[in-house]
Parts: structure tokens; C-alpha cells; sequence
């Protein structure tokens, strides 16, 4: 993509300098910001409207019109067209990665506070709004559990229905089932939320708890299950139609039956982007909060039996510390979600490793 | 991201396309799958030389393990269904109980003995939020993708593109955690600054307090979706054919030309798929907007000021005190957004389907 810096040293001398276009000098750009941001500041101090963050917003104004005028009276309206578009699209670049900088900063400035061997050990049972200590104990439990149910739920029936589309699945009925997965994908977290609620907790669960609801972290587990599963089928349908045809050809002409080829040969070849595609949606549920505020109903102390009253998770932990009014619960929010996004970043960098090691390359 | 379609998803399957139509997506392998089973001749005696192909049993583990697979499958229509019944279900007795017009009352007070409760407001400031903060990130989620497919360095732009993606990642209650303590200063101190010289805009009048408002939650929200519009959009950039590409080059068209008259007009769909996708996920945010925005009822324009609220962020604060009919009218209010993103999705979706049909015939 480089093809138009034609070097002009190699133009042969005789060549006369009409038959190039002009071009700005190469001290132009930086002159010209330079030339903005004093402007700016003159403008911004002295009418007194601002601080050094308008100075800045203003240059970068200034010089891009600048830019404009000068490249348009130079090397025509095409080229200076060009220019701006072209710093607009750096400036895009750089107006994003600044508060990204901010939350991966402030993630780990604040998150490090905390970071000692007693939040891991401690739950939150017993410590009031004077007491530094505590930790998130019950909130790892909480998050593991639901995530590995939800796994334990979402993995088989998300690959069964990925094996369907692929291998079974015909006409009407298989494309209506690849596009809801595709529509399921949107579901907000709340209303998948809200579903396990109005079906789990409020009409299943009183069955067996004497009649009343009873939150637990099993609910949770449903509830992140709906949200899993879109992103399971997808990624392990795309895998199997990229497992090769010859593979499948060559257990047929063997006499093995179609289900025996599916489970023998197609499934452990897709294996590793199938298991790609699981991470990806475990992180992604390890990071919901909102199922887990409606469904689980958090707490304070350590409950390891899923399926019994309230259990919270790491991500409600953040929510819940952010809300408490208590001058030590900012850090264990910040420690907690530090915890939290190491979490969900390994396994996400783990995943895409993995997938980077996929012998079935797109 | 896994979502955006692939032009050339299933050429290693064996490159018979050719002969392939559009309504058989499990590609060449299907066919030949159907191979062995459609030689048999109904007696029983197989065709041609070979004659030993088993007889189909009624009960093997051939359709066993096909009926398992069709079962998952219609888990899925299942879910979905299920999603709406049991929310109609329990959102009916709250919505006969309320006294009040559900969509037009300004208030949300189930819990009271006379219940009343409207989404007016609620859906108001859903769909101000997402709008505002989809307004902000695409021109700069776009920007971004460009940069990182066609200005940067290709070992840069598909670093910085992994990078993208791990941010995609990063839950949402991080970015609310972050809104709340550290960008609500420096938001709050700039609103101040619009009301004292721009306060004669409607949208940045009023006096005070700043800071926990629509402008504050509507930039969480849109940092939260860059990643995603960048990361779909950059995907559906690099798509674009050299072929293209090149030829604008050679017409002696300069890089924007290039991208305006090569790049954009290919990728278009792509770009409105990934805004709707986007649309769908700040329509559905909850705890960062429940942790940024000034939770308060009523429709306003005021972009500056303390309040908004949305559907998602209303379910998260209220959740805590609701008593029945409180849980049934929040499910009311669930019922609405989940209507509205599942309108978002399909027609996204819908996008996406006609944009895969496009590519296909066109390779």
C-alpha cells in the first residue's frame, strides 16, 4: 500500500520541475502546529475562556484548517483534501487511546492498593463500614462456580446445536436457527436477567424451597448461560465447516457411520477452535454483572453450595463496593475489578494464542 | 470477532462451490455426507456392485444422535420464545395493577399500594444515551479502523488491532467503576464551562449540579462500544479486494480518494451492521450506567445537568426494594428494551445476510 511514494531522487536530472506537482516543504506540518497552538493560546488566555485543555482543542482546530489552506493553496484542493482527512484519521486514533490509557491506568494504580494476600483470603461477612480489611473471597467462589456451571450447561448444548446447523441441518428450519443465534447474540445481559428470574427464581425455585423464591448462584448460572450460548454456537459452527472435506470422505468410504465421523473425526479436529470459542465466552460471562444482581442477589459471606441462597460474584462485588459508603470500599472495588480483568484477560489472551496455534487457519 | 461474515468461509472444504447453491451453508461436505445414504434403494439392496451398505435401523445410534443434535438446535428457538412468554407472563399483572399510563406517566413508584409506573421517561433516556454515545464513537471507531487498516504499520495496525480486541473485553462495570471516580471530573469541570459560555443552548442550560449526567454516561457508553465498532469495521476494511484498491491508486486517486471511492463503499454494510450491533449493546448497558448517570424521572434534553436514567440502569437500582408488583413492572420494563434490541439485532442481522449473499456471488 505504499505505492505512492514514488521516490523523486530517481527522476532522471534533465526532468524540469513543472512536471511535478509542488509539495509542501517537510518543515510545513510541524510549522504550522506550532504556528496553532500559539495562536490558540493567545486566543484561549487572552480572552480568558478556558485552560490548557481548550488551548490544545483549539490548535488541533486551527491546524487542521490550517493544514487545509496551506496544502490547498500549495498542492491543490485533491491533495489538501487528503492531509486533513489524513490527520483527522490520526487524531481519531490518538482522541481514543487517551481514556483507554486512563482506565488501564487507573485499573492498576488503584487496583494495587488492595492487592494483599487478606483480600483473597477474606469475604466480606462481618466487616462494617470502619473495618479496612475484608476481602473477595466469596466473590472468586461465586464467579467461579457460576461461570463452570454455566460452562458445564452451555458447552455440550452449544455444540450439539453447532453440529446441527453444520451437518444435519436443513432448508428453513436450520437457517431460522442460525439466525436467532445470531439474533440471541444481542440479548442484554438484563433481560436474560430478567428471564431467569421470572422463570427460575420466581416460578421454579418455589417448588422446592417451601414456596418461596430462593436467589442462588445456580440461577446465575442460567442466566449466563443464555448469554453463552449464541457466542459457543457461532464460533464452534464456523469451526467445523472449516474442518476438511477429504477428512470426512475418507471415514465415510470406510464404512463409519455419519454420528461415529462427527464425534471421532470432525470434533477432534475442530477441537482447539472449539475450545478458542469457550474461553471467549467464559470471559465474557465472568464479566456480567447485571444477571447476577438479579438472580443471585449477592452477599457477604463465603457460600460454596450453588444451588442455596444468595451468592455474589466478582463483578457484583465491584458494583456492590462502588455503591458502599464506607471510605475503604472504593479500593477493594478497584482491587476486585483489577482482579476481575485479569481474569478475563488471560483467558482472553490465552484464547487467542490458542487460535494463532489452530492448524484450521481461516 | 467471529461475527462478520467471511468471504471465503468454507474454501477448504474441498473448493466444490461451484457447484454449490446458497441454501445448503453446510457446504461441499453435506453433499457428500448424503452420498452413502442416498445409493440405498429402499429394499434394502444397495445399488451398483457394492450391495453391503447396513440397513437403516429405525432406532440406531445414527438417529439418536441426530435427534440429540435437532434437539439443541431447537433449544435455541426455545430459549427465545421462552424469554418472551415468561416475561409477558409475569409483566401482565403488573401492568393491570398500574394506575397509571404505562407509556406516558413520567414516575416509576410500583411499590406504593396504588402502583404507578410509566416507561415514557425510562425509554426516553435509553434511547438518548445510546444515540449521543453512538454519535461520538462511530466517526472515531471509524477513524481508528481506518487507521489501523490502511495508515499504520501492518505489523502495528494488527498489533494494536489484538489490543482492540482485549479491550472489547474489559467488563462493563470496569468502564462504569472508571466513569464514576475519575472521567466524572474532568466532565463535570467541562460541563461547567458549556453552562458558563453555552448556556443558552437548551441542551447545556440549567444551574447545576454537573457532572453525573446524560453527557457523562453517554461518553462511558461510547468508550465502551469503540472497541467493538472498531474491531468489526477493521475486519470488514481489510476485506476489501486489492484488486480495488489498487486500481484507485493507479487512476492516480490519493489515499482519502482511495478509501472514499475503494474502501467505504465496500465495507458500507459492514459499517452499518457493526453500528447497529453497537446500538444494540449500549441499548442494553446497565451497571455503567446505573454507576454514572444521576438517576432521576423525567424527559429532558438537558445534556449537562444530574439525571437521565435508562430501562437497564432502572432495573439495577430498583431491583433491591421492588416488592412483587415492583419485580413484575421492572419485568415490564424489560420487556419494552427487549423488544427494541431484538428490532436492532434482526434488522443488523439482516444487514449482515444480505451483505454475506453479496460477497458470496461476487468471489
Amino acid at each position: 500500500m505504499t505505492t505512492t511514494a514514488t521516490s523523486h531522487r530517481t527522476r532522471p536530472p534533465a526532468q524540469p520541475d513543472s512536471l511535478r506537482a509542488k509539495r509542501l516543504p517537510w518543515y510545513a506540518a510541524p510549522a504550522i502546529a506550532v504556528a496553532a497552538l500559539a495562536l490558540s493560546a493567545v486566543i484561549v488566555y487572552g480572552t480568558s475562556i478556558g485552560g490548557p485543555v481548550l488551548v490544545v482543542v483549539l490548535a488541533a482546530i486551527l491546524y487542521l484548517v490550517g493544514l487545509f489552506a496551506a496544502a490547498n493553496a500549495v498542492e491543490g484542493r485533491r491533495s489538501a483534501r487528503n492531509r486533513t482527512w489524513s490527520a483527522l484519521i490520526h487524531s481519531a486514533f490518538v482522541l481514543a487511546v487517551l481514556p483507554l490509557v486512563s482506565v488501564v491506568w487507573t485499573l492498576v494504580s488503584k487496583g494495587a492498593d488492595r492487592l494483599d494476600v487478606n483480600f483473597f483470603q477474606t469475604s466480606m461477612n462481618n466487616i462494617g463500614a470502619r473495618d479496612a480489611n475484608g476481602g473477595a473471597y466469596h466473590a472468586i467462589v461465586g464467579t467461579l462456580e457460576q461461570v463452570g456451571i454455566a460452562t458445564l450447561i452451555t458447552v455440550p448444548l452449544g455444540v450439539l446445536c453447532a453440529i446441527y446447523i453444520v451437518e444435519y441441518g436443513r432448508g428453513k428450519f436450520a437457517f431460522a436457527i442460525r439466525f436467532f443465534v445470531d439474533v440471541m447474540t444481542g440479548i442484554p445481559s438484563i433481560v436474560s436477567g430478567l428471564f431467569v428470574l421470572a422463570f427460575w427464581v420466581l416460578i421454579v425455585s418455589p417448588w422446592f424451597n417451601d414456596g418461596r423464591p430462593s436467589f442462588s448462584g445456580f440461577a446465575a448460572a442460567l442466566a449466563l448461560s443464555v448469554l453463552m450460548l449464541p457466542t459457543i454456537v457461532r464460533s464452534t459452527e464456523e469451526m467445523l465447516r472449516l474442518v476438511p472435506a477429504p477428512l470426512r470422505e475418507g471415514a465415510y468410504a470406510l464404512g463409519v457411520p455419519k454420528w461415529k465421523t462427527i464425534l471421532r473425526v470432525v470434533l477432534p479436529t475442530a477441537l482447539p477452535g472449539i475450545v478458542t470459542g469457550v474461553m471467549l465466552a467464559i470471559a465474557r460471562a465472568a464479566g456480567e454483572t447485571a444477571p447476577v444482581l438479579l438472580v443471585a442477589g449477592g452477599g457477604a459471606a463465603i457460600n460454596t453450595n450453588p444451588f442455596e441462597n444468595n451468592q455474589s460474584s466478582l463483578s457484583l462485588f465491584v458494583y456492590q463496593q462502588a455503591g458502599d459508603a464506607s471510605k475503604y470500599a472504593p479500593a477493594r472495588a478497584w482491587t476486585a475489578a483489577l482482579t476481575l480483568v485479569a481474569l478475563v484477560l488471560i483467558l482472553t489472551i490465552a484464547a487467542k494464542l490458542l487460535a494463532r496455534r489452530n492448524r484450521l487457519s481461516r | 470477532m467471529g461475527e462478520t461474515p467471511h468471504r471465503s468461509a468454507d474454501a477448504g472444504t474441498g473448493g466444490t462451490r461451484v457447484t454449490q447453491s446458497h441454501e445448503w451453508p453446510a457446504g461441499a461436505s453435506a453433499r457428500v455426507a448424503e452420498a452413502p445414504v442416498s445409493t440405498r434403494s429402499p429394499g434394502g439392496t444397495g445399488l451398483g456392485g457394492g450391495g453391503a451398505l447396513p440397513r437403516s435401523r429405525r432406532f440406531g445410534a445414527e438417529r439418536a444422535f441426530r435427534g440429540l443434535t435437532l434437539a439443541a438446535g431447537t433449544a435455541v428457538l426455545v430459549i427465545i420464545a421462552a424469554i418472551a412468554i415468561f416475561l409477558v407472563a409475569k409483566a401482565v399483572p403488573a401492568l393491570r395493577a398500574n394506575t397509571e399510563n404505562f407509556w406516558s406517566y413520567e414516575g416509576w413508584s410500583p411499590n406504593e399500594t396504588e402502583p404507578k409506573f410509566g416507561i415514557g421517561a425510562l425509554a426516553f433516556g435509553t434511547v438518548l444515551s445510546s444515540a449521543l454515545a453512538l454519535l461520538i464513537a462511530v466517526p472515531v471507531a471509524l477513524g481508528i479502523a481506518l487507521y489501523l487498516s490502511h495508515y499504520a504499520p501492518r505489523r502495528l495496525g494488527t498489533a494494536l488491532g489484538f489490543l482492540v480486541d482485549l479491550l472489547a473485553a474489559v467488563p462493563s462495570v470496569v468502564f462504569g467503576l472508571w466513569g464514576r471516580d475519575v472521567f466524572s471530573s474532568p466532565v463535570r469541570d467541562f460541563s461547567v464551562w458549556l453552562n458558563e459560555h453555552f448556556g443558552w443552548i437548551p441542551l447545556f442550560g440549567g444551574d447545576g449540579p454537573f457532572g453525573a449526567s446524560v453527557m457523562l454516561g453517554a461518553l462511558v457508553l461510547a468508550i465502551m462500544v469503540l472497541p467493538i465498532i472498531t474491531s468489526l469495521s477493521r475486519e470488514v476494511f481489510l476485506q476489501t479486494p486489492t484488486a480495488n484498491e489498487e486500481a484507485a491508486l493507479a487512476l492516480g486517486a490519493t489515499r482519502w480518494e482511495m478509501l472514499r471511492t475503494a474502501v467505504l463503499p465496500y465495507g458500507r454494510p459492514g459499517i452499518i451492521a457493526a453500528m447497529m450491533l453497537g446500538l444494540g449493546r449500549a441499548l442494553g448497558e446497565t451497571i455503567a450506567l446505573a454507576l454514572t448517570l444521576g438517576i432521576t424521572f423525567g424527559i429532558s434534553f438537558n445534556l449537562i445537568q444530574n439525571g437521565g436514567n435508562t430501562i437497564a440502569a432502572n432495573i439495577a437500582n430498583a431491583f433491591g426494594e421492588a416488592n412483587e408488583t415492583g419485580r413484575g413492572a421492572l419485568i415490564a420494563s424489560g420487556l419494552v428494551l427487549f423488544t427494541i434490541t431484538l428490532i436492532v439485532n434482526i434488522t443488523a442481522r439482516a444487514i449482515i445476510y444480505r451483505r454475506r449473499e453479496f460477497t458470496e456471488s461476487a468471489a
